[in-house]
């Protein structure tokens, strides 16, 4: 007997579940909010990487995933919305905040942070954006006039300016980005009546599986992208986004594991109820498919691919591969804290069940419709902003 | 400036209170009374010098409510009272009541088909030892002195009256849910008529008036008890400081509950 079955067997009897936590209250979208965010905030740090600790293999995407980051964070938001049941009121999470809600601070980190974002985009491309407006006619022109912030100067002395600019809004993005995806786990890690989600270790799960998800979601869109019009990749660049992510994912599914090892080992009262969650409700989204198929498969075979010299064609198939792999493996994770969690009655002596329908106001269909949102703005951005820099425009050089 | 926003939402909640005790708004017993001046002549004040206090607040009162365990019958009497005081949609409560069944072997045993409301008819034919105990448990807002509730809410939409209440503000609330999650005791759901939170509220209306909450009223053997604590004759304070076997649920989870159970066994949650 599996030990799912003689779990299943010995709460059929006991199996009691408060009448209101028999519905499942946050679904889909709030699964998709923490994965939309953390795959920015990984981009991100991607991007600084490059940007403030001079990783220079990571050049050739260091803008690129800032655009990458652009394209999630203008989506964010998304999920939530459609999950609130008064839209229309969202705004009072700003300028009527209750000051000691961990969720009332989202709006304004969330804000400050695509401020940032926005702004160290415009100083990184204006010398671009200006080269581009110099060839663009009508209504490019006038938009490429406006992102330029209206000074078409790219002397020496300016750009040197624009860098120190950089430099700085890179350095300040690093701890927002940082505190953006941990705060984002602290909603949930502040939960005190959840006894799965109430640990202080989320936000630092959080934080480590946002970092994987963003270097996961660079590295497989660039091979992609890069493949799809048979341009030229830079095969150092994605071997040190595979030693990254490889890094990051070391720590990330250790932690994920510790945290389940120290509730199992302290064994509290609480472990009844969540032993039985793991291995009952979660067996297959947990240990099936989060740890068995996308944890240690990855696990090893990023190692293989970050210690072993291997020809370029295996590391670019199979780098783009895991990469893919990982983005699945994270948003396993989230649905597995977020449904999870909800899925384990406060009486804690039972469970009850929670199936997405495709044609719901939360359901399926519109999962994927956000998640394909952001990939077309991605897709609008690049034709406003080139991605890579061999497709640099010539920029004709002012004196100072 | 979050001084000043403080002030403005207690302006609206007095403004919402004042309306309250104006009457016009009001619960089910009021809505057969026309809107306006509310003419309770004739039925008897049951919490005592509650008429005359009109101030928004009712401060010189502590109020506790009390389901004495050992009493409960599960007749549903106070989920049917409940669900038609306030039109609870099916699926949703706003209070219900538990049956625990226990076994020579220690085995609980808990139900609440359809959160208890249509009584416990037929015993369970399903617990395979001998029954050592068994009773009923109702469970409803605890009113928590420390309540997580008011603590998540983004916009302040759940709060805490000067009078110990916690209510939510349905003009303000966003329906985000974070309530929900946060209560230790899954009293809390999104009302899907409203689309927002939805919680008992001690029948806050009723009290205002006076008048003991409608599943107090309707108990056949007083299980549930409401009354003043600062009042040294209401049974509430006498059963408080007597002794008795008196425990409040989760007292681990530091909420505070106001609400005290007599007889509360230790496999209750
Ligand atoms: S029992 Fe729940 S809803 Fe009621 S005050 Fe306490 S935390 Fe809030
Ligand atoms: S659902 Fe409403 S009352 Fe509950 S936390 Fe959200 S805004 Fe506040």
């Amino acid at each position: 007997m599996s030990p799912e079955h003689g779990v299943a067997a010995a709460t059929a009897l006991t199996n009691y579940v408060f009448p209101n936590d028999i519905h499942v209250h946050w679904s889909l979208m709030i699964v998709l909010y923490p994965y939309i965010t953390g795959i920015v905030a990984g981009a991100f740090i991607v991007s600084s990487l490059y940007h403030v600790f001079h990783i220079e293999s990571l050049k050739p995407v260091s803008r690129y995933a800032l655009v990458f980051a652009l394209a999630f964070v203008a989506f964010a938001t998304a999920p939530l919305l459609n999950h609130l049941g008064h839209p229309e009121r969202a705004m009072s999470m700003m300028l009527t905040p209750n000051p000691t809600s961990a969720m009332a601070g989202f709006g304004y980190i969330y804000s400050a942070y695509s401020i940032v974002l926005i702004l160290e985009i415009l100083f990184i491309y204006r010398p671009t954006l200006v080269a581009l407006k110099q060839t663009a006619t009508g209504f490019k022109r006038k938009l490429y006039g406006m992102l330029t912030l209206g000074s078409d100067n790219v002397s020496e002395k300016s750009l040197a300016l624009d860098h120190k600019i950089i430099a700085f809004l890179a350095a300040i993005g690093i701890p927002m980005a940082c505190t953006l995806h941990g705060y984002v786990g602290f909603i949930f890690g502040g939960v005190k009546a959840n006894p799965m989600w109430a640990t202080p270790l989320m936000p630092v799960i959080f934080l480590l599986s946002a970092s994987v998800s963003g270097i996961a979601g660079i590295i497989f869109s660039y091979v992609l992208i890069k493949t799809f019009t048979g341009r030229f990749i830079d095969m150092d660049c994605v071997r040190t986004l595979i030693k990254f992510l490889w890094g990051c994912f070391i720590l990330d599914f250790v932690f994920e594991m510790l945290e389940l090892f120290s509730h199992a080992y302290m064994a509290t009262h609480h472990w009844e109820a969540l032993r039985d969650l793991y291995f009952g409700p979660l067996y297959s989204t947990f240990w099936i498919a989060q740890v068995g198929v996308f944890s240690v498969i990855p696990f090893v075979a990023l190692g293989i691919l970050s210690l072993v010299k291997l020809p370029d064609g295996v590391v670019k198939f199979f780098g783009s591969l895991i990469s893919l792999m990982i983005l699945v493996q994270v948003l396993l994770m989230r649905w597995n804290v977020v449904i999870g969690g909800q899925l384990m009655s406060k009486s804690e002596r039972g469970h009850t069940v929670f199936r997405p329908e495709w044609f719901e106001k939360e359901g399926i269909m519109v999962s994927i419709v956000i998640m394909l949102l952001p990939i077309i703005f991605l897709y609008i951005l690049s034709k406003v902003f080139p991605f890579w820099l061999d497709d640099e425009p010539a920029v004709e050089k002012q004196s100072a | 400036m979050i001084r000043a926003i403080e002030k403005e939402i207690s302006q609206d909640r007095r403004a919402f209170i004042k309306k309250v005790l104006g009457g016009t708004i009001a619960g089910s017993l009021l809505l057969v009374i026309p809107a306006g001046a509310v003419d309770l002549t004739g039925i008897p004040e049951q919490i005592p010098g509650m008429r005359g206090d009109t101030a928004p607040f009712i401060t010189k009162k502590k109020f506790a409510f009390i389901v004495d365990i050992t009493r409960c019958i599960g007749c549903g009497s106070c989920c049917v009272a409940d669900k038609n005081e306030y039109k609870v949609p099916d699926g949703m409560y706003r209070t219900w009541v538990e049956r625990y069944v226990i076994d020579d072997e220690d085995n609980v045993y808990v139900d609440s088909p359809n959160g208890g409301l249509d009584g416990y008819q037929e015993p369970r034919e399903d617990i395979p030892h001998p029954t050592r105990d068994t009773f009923f448990v109702p469970k409803l807002c605890n009113m928590c002195e420390h309540p997580s509730c008011v603590q998540v809410c983004p916009v302040g939409a759940t709060y805490q009256t000067e009078d110990g209440f916690v209510l939510v503000d349905s003009k303000r609330c966003v329906a985000c849910g974070y309530c929900v999650q946060a209560c230790p005791y899954s009293v809390r759901f999104i009302n899907p008529e409203t689309k927002t939170a939805d919680k008992c509220t001690w029948c806050y209306h009723r009290v205002r008036k006076g008048l003991l909450p409608a599943c107090v009223n309707v108990c056949p053997v007083q299980a549930r008890k409401f009354g003043d604590l600062n009042d040294k004759d209401s049974e509430v304070y006498n059963i408080l400081h007597q002794p008795h076997v008196v425990s409040v649920l989760k007292p681990g989870m530091g909420n505070k509950p106001a609400l005290h159970y007599v007889g509360l066994r230790r496999e209750v949650v």
